[in-house]
């Protein structure tokens, strides 16, 4: 593999697993506009776990343990954030990334402004099989019962309640375990590129994910996955295109190009690209042609 | 067991300064199919959301089988035996047929186990199934490949109550559930409740169509301005002097309005 198809892979790897860990909250209907912040947290506290200058422990045990982290601190701050709903989740969460930056900024044992560099290096024959493991991990977690449950919540949350689902529980299992998907994708950052600083986790990053999960489609798992891809490999696309084809305002332009897209998108898909029932008629015509579905219209009045 | 499942002793609700439900008091004989009746407005759907927990009461006591459920908060009052439909369809439209009746078997899978079970992973497991087969016993079919926003009225309202059959409830609630339904329809909805009364399921109804009222129902409860005026069977509510009022008005004759009052 080239260097630069490697390097967009990775880009892509990273893509998605920020991705799952923003649609498992925004799958009961939270928006969570904090990935910057957890991704910095996961990011720094695996730098620290692994350096020598901090706990000196080996990279399998940085990167859970910063999950860990990440995931306690999430749970914590997962009450008072869950309490707001809609546009003013977003301001919390987003809120929750400044002061998680501008804490990292300021901490001088993890290099403060200058960046902290990283000790052990992951290269793509970690972040690939890790990738293909969140991608896993979320289908069977959307699967679940607790699947079922936060995506009830999304619907119609006080019927959710009538039947039994505990909606803060969920919620709070939802995002922090999010939370902690984002920590991970965040470690595997740092110790691919070996140096971290906390601006180069912005707000635009936590708009990007977030924008991947939505235009993918919150209803099922397949969303965040064709979001991320999508969107980490469209624009390079174009851009290969368009000087391959010689089409310099093209090249340079592609962006333009994509919001329009993005647009129009939004206008003809505005529940995302993959939906349940997109899912179930791809579904039916690719896997469920030996069950015949007769039962289709035993009840019909 | 006592004989009467649902006990409501000195009820009152206020929104603001309106007093929605005013110390209203009733109890539903275990295995009775009992109607809750009355002009619109009367509070019906209130002593339904104040059952399951929607609003909390401001003075009075719940018993479900014995047991107080006044200060349970609403996510476990369904593990207490007590599951409803809704007035206007409420089913979770993102979600499948079988998917919305497999969030009303949740009050029966609140383990960690269950929780986590790979429900849309393994096509046929016991909750799928048994949640085709509750379909089918009501006579709605499974509808793959469709959200059931997209399915027709009467089929909605009947996996309404199929969603709120799965939960094993000893106290069904319905809220109008033949409301905007035709005839065939509405006869098959009595079908399938008569069937669910005979595996011993306690029914409380709320519905304006009084005919099936009296074709399904053995007691009736009737409520005017959130105040309890009547109760007793069919045959005699139709000529108790307050009820007549309630729904026709006073007539000329104003002594007898004031002897009903």
């Amino acid at each position: 593999m080239s260097g630069y198809l490697e390097s967009q892979l990775i880009i892509l790897c990273l893509s998605i697993v920020y991705a799952y860990g923003i649609f498992l909250p925004a799958a009961s209907g939270q928006l969570n506009l904090g990935a910057a912040g957890f991704i910095t947290l996961g990011a720094y506290a695996s730098a620290w776990f692994n350096a020598s200058t901090g706990a000196e422990l080996p990279i399998w045990l940085s990167i859970p343990l910063a999950m860990i982290f990440t995931g306690i601190i999430a749970f914590a701050i997962s009450f008072p954030i869950l309490r707001t709903r809609g546009v003013y989740m977003v301001l919390a969460t987003f809120a929750f990334a400044e002061v998680v930056s501008g804490v990292a900024i300021n901490l001088e044992f993890v290099g403060g402004a200058a960046g902290f560099p990283v000790d052990d290096h992951a290269d793509v024959t970690v972040i690939v099989p890790v990738t293909i493991a969140v991608i896993l991990f979320s289908f069977y977690f959307m699967s679940t019962r607790l699947g079922l449950s936060l995506r009830s919540i999304h619907d119609d949350e006080s019927v959710a309640t009538l039947f039994g689902v505990n909606v803060r529980t969920s919620k709070v299992v939802a995002f922090t375990v999010g939370a902690m998907l984002m920590s991970l994708g965040g470690s595997l950052y740092g110790h691919h590129y070996n140096y971290i600083e906390a601006q180069t986790f912005n707000v635009l990053l936590s708009i990007y994910i977030l924008l991947y999960v939505l235009m993918g489609g919150t209803q099922t798992a397949w969303g965040p996955l064709i979001g991320a891809t999508f969107f980490a490999i469209v624009p390079e696309a174009l851009r290969e295109i368009a000087e391959s084809a010689g089409l310099k305002w093209l090249a340079e332009g592609r962006f333009i190009l994509f919001g329009v897209f993005i647009v129009l998108l939004m206008v003809f898909r505005p529940e995302g690209v993959m939906t349940r029932t997109l899912q179930d008629r791809l579904g039916g015509g690719l896997f469920r042609r030996k069950k015949p579905v007769a039962d289709d219209m035993t009840g019909g009045s | 067991m006592t004989e009467h499942l649902l006990e409501i002793a000195g009820m009152h609700k206020s929104f603001g300064g309106l007093k929605v439900i005013d110390d209203v008091s009733f109890k539903v004989r275990r295995s009775s199919r009992t109607a809750l009746i009355g002009p619109n407005g009367a509070g019906k759907t209130t002593i339904f959301n104040l059952l399951t927990g929607v609003y909390s009461i401001d003075a009075g006591t719940i018993t479900v089988d014995g047991q107080d459920i006044t200060q349970v908060p609403p996510q476990d009052r369904v593990t207490v035996g007590m599951s409803r439909s809704f007035q206007n369809i409420r089913l979770m439209p993102h979600l499948s047929t079988v998917e919305n009746v497999m969030l009303g078997q949740h009050a029966r899978a609140r383990k960690l186990g269950d929780l986590l079970f790979p429900l849309g992973m393994l096509p046929r497991n016991r909750w799928r199934q048994a949640a085709e087969e509750a379909l089918e016993n009501a006579g709605v079919g499974t509808y793959p490949g469709e959200v059931v926003s997209n399915l027709p009225y009467g089929v909605q309202k009947r996996i309404e109550v199929v969603r709120a059959m799965v939960s094993d409830p000893k106290l069904l609630l319905l809220d109008e559930p033949a409301a905007g339904l035709n005839k065939t329809e509405t006869n098959q909805l009595q079908e399938l409740l008569e069937r669910v009364s005979g595996q011993g399921v306690t029914i409380l109804v709320v519905e304006h169509d009084m005919q099936f009222v009296r074709d399904l129902c053995d007691y009736i409860v009737v409520l005017n301005f959130g105040r309890k005026i009547f109760e007793g069977t069919p045959d005699e509510v139709h000529k108790d002097p307050a009820v007549l009022e309630a729904y026709l008005g006073t007539d000329d004759n104003m002594a007898e309005a004031e002897n009903a009052s």
